[in-house]
Order: C-alpha cells, then structure tokens, then sequence
C-alpha cells in the first residue's frame, strides 16, 4: 500500500468574470491520479499555471479539494474533520519556495522551530525542547547558538534550512516541497538539495517534490509526473521519463531545458504558443493547440493516461509505448 | 572603436562598495554576457551604462563608459537623453513590473515611437514592431491592456518597446528568469534572431550559465563585485579556469548525468560590505592557499583571448 494515494482528486475554484457574466470555474487540478510509496521521493514537474502548487497544498488540505479521494497511510484525508487536521500535518509537512516569506521575521528562529514541537505537544520539557531543537538546527547545517537569532539575520540558503529544520521538528512521513530551491543562488541550491536526500536516507522520508526544473527533479526523484493544465500528462520513473519522453510536451519541456554544453547539438522543440487558460481548457486533449504532431481526434477526444507494465505512462493518443 | 568600453569602473551605495573594478569591451553587433549570483553587481554595472543608477545612493567612485567613444559619466543630461533608447535600451526580468498597467500596449510602443523617431509613430510602425517580436495578430494585441497578456508576451512588447528606439545596445537583464523554459527558450531565440536581422549588440545579464550558451560570444563571470573570469562562450563553458567558474559549473544537476550527491559549493555568496579580504573567494575556494587570503589577484590574460583572477588556475 502507498503512503499516499491520490485518486481522480480535482480542486475547481469559483471565478467571478465581469460583471453581468456567469461565474465560472478554474479547473486548477482536474483529474489526478498519483501515488508516493514510503521513503520515495516523487517529483511533480510542469510550467507555471499547471496545478502543480495547488495539487501539493490540496494533499495537506491548504486548500479543500472539490473532488477525489486523498488517503494517507491508510486514512482517507478528503474525510478528515478540521479538528483531525491537527494529526495528519504532524505527519506531512510542508516546504515553500520562498524562505524570505515563510519565516515570521519577529520570532527567533528557534522559536519558529519550537513552535511545531509545543503544538504537537513533542517535548516534555523545556530542556528537552531547547535540546531538540539544537539537535535539529545543527542537523540542517546550522549553529545550534543562532536559535536566537532572527531570519534576517540568515542568508537565503540558510533561511531554508531553517523551513526544513521546522518541517522536520515534528517527525513527518512526507515533505511536500513546493520549489524548494528556486529561489536560491545557483552554488547555494546544491548545498539544500543534498541536505534534503541525507534526511531523506536517515529517517526514510518521502518527498512530493514540486519543480519546474527537470534536472533537479531528475537528479533528485525516483519518479516523475508531468502535469500539464491540471492534468498529469506522463509519469514514470525519473530517468526513464527524462531519457525517453513519450509525451509531446515532456519532449518539448525536456527539450527546452538549458544545457550547457555548447557541444551538444540537439534539436530544441520551441513551441508555439502558450498554455491555454484553465478557464477555457482546448477540448480534446489539453495539449493539441500547442503539439507539433496533433491530428483529427486530439482536437474532440481526450486521451487517457494508462499505467504499462513498465510503470509508465503517457496521456497521448500518438504515444508509442 | 568597440560600441561599448567600461574601464575600472568602481560604483558605491552609501559607503560600501558594490562594483570594484569592472573593464569589458563589446564590439558592434556583438553579444555579451556577464553572468553572476545575487549581489556580484552585475545588475548594477548592467544599469550604469545608460546612467541609470538613481545618485545618491549610488556615486560613480571611478572609471569610465565609453559609449561610442563617448563617456556616459561626463555626459550633460540631455546629451544623457539622446543616449537612452537611442543608443542603449533594456529589457528587465520582470515585464509586469516595467510595463504602464493604464496604458494600452500600442500606446506605450508609440510613446517611445515619438520620442525617437517622431515621423513613423503610427499604428503601421507599431504593428509592425509588434509583429517582429513575435506577436500573433499584432493589429489587435495593440489595444491590450498589459495584465490581459501573459509573462511571455509582456516581455516581447517589452522588446519591442526596446527596438522602437532602433538602439545599437540591448541590454536584457535577467530577460528569462521569470518565465516559464518553454517560454524561456521562445525569448532566447527572439533575441538571437533579432541580433542576426538588426545587427544590435546585447549584454545579456544572468545567473543561468545554461542560457548563455544559445546567445553570446563571450562570457564574463562576477563575483563580489569584480570579474573573475572572461573568454570566449565555448572555451568557458568547455573548459572554465577560475576555481569559481569550475564550481559553479559542477554545482548544478545535468540531465542524463547520473550522480550520487552534487558537488555544492560551501558557505554562501558574500555581500557587499562583507567581502573577504585577499581573493573574495577564497574562503570557499577548494584550491585556496595562505597567500590567497592575502592578496586580491589581479585579473591576467591566460592563453589566448581570456582573462582570469587567479594565479593559481591551470592552463
């Protein structure tokens, strides 16, 4: 059994046009499927407007998912009472992107750290509490004597320790770790990157790990989803999916993706267009304005994503397999 | 005479130092980059060259910009207003920041328009700018408001604002990094197609070494305030000299490469103010030695047509 199981899970949000008009919905997350074992880290790859932040934050129930079933080591998330919220977040906790504004600037950093351990009620006592709290600072990297420092007083790369430090204070199962790096300097990324993989072998943790880079995703997951507009358009293992894209738009992403290496000479899949807006998605495949090889039934028929023997899949009419 | 000469030039904010020294030279027609983390000063430098910098905080401590053999910092300001657009234009990372969101698109093209070549400002000319920087049905995309396009189309009418003035400069700071790399890769190529039909130059500012590939001739690479390294784009990223340049190289994941851990570089990129004394890279520097924490090493040639800050680098 998965540690987590999303099945047909859909986050529609209410949109008020101009005025006059009907409402309509933004079809955010629209039918997705995808499983995290224990220990395993899955990466969720796409461009800007795809769902993927949404997906990660309607796993924690950030946001209420519209409709599909969430189940957690077992539990059906999507069930939960808010009151049982409380349990389920001690066991999946949360990355952002941004470590500027994640942090409360007026809490010392061992207090933001502190704070998961006193909610969860973790430590008897406060010299167990600042005890593990040292223990954890220095786990991410950090000098256990900055707990009473405040987050401008730390470097980006070391502000997101500390977002790690206080996701790993209460012991989760998962990381959702939405664009962990993005916002770091090149020679700081790789630092959080390896920190993440040698918390993930030492305590067994499993990650979603969300990232419009493809060479960080593939370096670090195991397995890979791509989602375009709200839909998961190819998944499989990392380096399978990376090496050999079966989807158009996994080609065209992969493709795209800066290499530096002037010598190598691929051909660059530059497509037309941009990503249609979720409020009017192409029938069809969600795809077809934009693919250099669409025909007749892309344009009416949605293709479905089928799961081989291989453990891959790709939403795609004209995908060999 | 290059198009663009930069000699020692030394720029402070209040009393810290933030560009400490910077020479480079762009020819006509040539394309640039400077590439660096936050704070290496090379957005500061990039702003400079039009005199952009608002004084004070800024001062211009030292050194020259010769701009068609002319220095920008001796420039009378309407001699400066001759230069801007005319001569060098910018393109900035974040197009929706940079764009008037009360003026319809076509408004804000023949604004420029009229400032800079006064008989042509009509809706023909803006359609046609438009139309080359890769907008589909310009003729309707120019009573757009800028919130009713998307990142990527904001920064080809950025662009397009940018050619109005028909500059012999472009410079694109950061022009990507907010878009998506689909997008990314759609940009890139409008300006390398724009260089080879317009025979502009462009000084492409950026922290993505894997960008620079597509686009420039030569690479120039900062950190703390100085240039540490500078060659030719192939021999750069081929076969990078300075300890930095290689570490940063190896720093980030590659497709296709199957590696176990990545090669980080320790520690965190200094800021103004706080630089090391001696080499400022020094103390992350796998290579460094005693002397390194000493000395700033001067910038020497090394083989052929490049530069490096370290007297230590292999050849």
């Amino acid at each position: 059994m998965p540690l987590l199981d999303v099945q047909d899970l859909r986050v529609h949000f209410p949109v008020r046009g101009p005025l006059w008009s009907r409402p309509t919905v933004v079809r955010a997350v629209d039918g997705v499927s995808l499983t995290v074992e224990a220990g395993e880290a899955v990466g969720l790859v796409g461009e800007s407007g795809c769902g993927k932040t949404t997906l990660g934050r309607a796993i924690l129930r950030l946001v209420e998912p519209t409709a599909g079933r969430i189940v957690f080591d077992g539990r059906e998330v999507t069930k939960l009472e808010r009151g049982a919220l409380r349990g389920l977040r001690r066991r999946m906790q949360m990355v952002f992107q941004d470590p500027f504004n994640s942090l409360n600037p007026r809490r010392t950093v061992g207090e933001s750290v502190g704070e998961a351990l006193d909610i969860h009620r973790l430590a008897p006592n406060r010299a167990a509490r600042s005890e593990r709290i040292a223990g954890l600072l220095t786990r991410v990297g950090l000098d256990p004597a900055h707990a009473d420092r405040y987050p401008h007083e730390f470097s980006g790369g070391q502000r997101q320790r500390i977002g790690i430090a206080r996701a790993l204070a209460v012991d989760p199962q998962l990381l959702v770790c939405d664009e962990p790096v993005s916002a770091l300097d090149v020679s700081v990324q790789a630092q959080v990157i390896n920190l993440l993989r040698d918390v993930q072998r030492e305590r067994g943790l499993a990650y979603l790990f969300i990232s419009h880079d493809l060479a960080v995703v593939e370096h670090f997951c195991q397995r890979i989803a791509v989602m375009y507009l709200g839909r998961v358009v190819e998944t499989g293992p990392a380096r399978a999916v990376c090496r050999q894209p079966r989807h158009p738009y996994t080609q065209a992403l992969l493709s795209a993706v800066p290499v530096v290496d002037p010598q190598s000479k691929r051909t660059r899949i530059i497509l037309t267009g941009e990503v249609p807006s979720p409020l009017a998605p192409p029938p069809g495949c969600p795809f077809h304005p934009r693919c250099p090889v669409a025909e007749g039934r892309c344009r009416t028929e949605a293709p479905a994503l089928r799961i081989g023997r291989d453990g891959r899949a790709a939403a795609c009419h004209l995908a060999a397999d | 005479m290059p198009l663009l000469d930069i000699r020692d030039l030394r720029i402070d904010f209040g009393s810290t130092r933030v560009v400490d020294g910077v020479s480079l030279s762009l020819a006509e027609g040539g394309c640039l980059a400077m590439v660096g983390e936050s704070g290496c000063g090379k957005s500061v430098t990039a702003l400079s060259i039009a005199r952009l910098l608002p004084t004070p905080p800024a001062r211009y401590a030292a050194g020259e910009i010769a701009l068609q053999g002319r220095d920008v910092l001796r420039m009378t300001p309407a001699e400066l207003r001759a230069i801007r657009g005319g001569v060098v234009s910018y393109v900035f990372q974040e197009p929706g920041a940079s764009l008037n969101p009360v003026l319809r698109v076509g408004e804000q093209i023949r604004e420029t328009l009229r400032l800079h070549r006064p008989r042509e400002a009509g809706e023909t000319e803006v359609a046609r700018l438009l139309k080359q920087v890769g907008i589909p049905a310009p003729e309707q995309r120019t009573r757009d408001y800028p919130h009713q396009l998307s990142g990527g189309m904001q920064q080809r009418v950025m662009i397009a604002m940018a050619l109005a003035a028909a500059p012999k400069l472009l410079v694109a700071d950061e022009p990507t990094t907010a878009l998506d790399v689909t997008i990314q890769a759609q940009i890139i190529e409008l300006l390398a197609e724009l260089r080879r039909q317009l025979g502009m130059a462009i000084l492409l500012i950026t922290h993505n070494l894997g960008i620079v590939g597509d686009l420039a001739d030569r690479v120039a690479v900062m950190y703390a305030g100085q240039i540490v390294e500078e060659a030719a784009t192939g021999d750069l990223l081929r076969r990078p000299l300075h300890p930095y340049t290689q570490a940063l190289l190896r720093s980030a994941p590659v497709l296709g490469r199957k590696q176990d851990r990545l090669e980080a570089i320790p520690g965190t990129v200094p800021v103004p103010g706080q630089w090391p004394a001696g080499c400022r890279f020094a103390p992350r520097c796998p290579m460094a030695r005693a002397e390194c924490r000493e000395q700033v090493p001067v910038l020497a040639p090394r083989g052929g047509d490049r530069l490096v800050r370290c007297p230590f680098a292999e050849t």
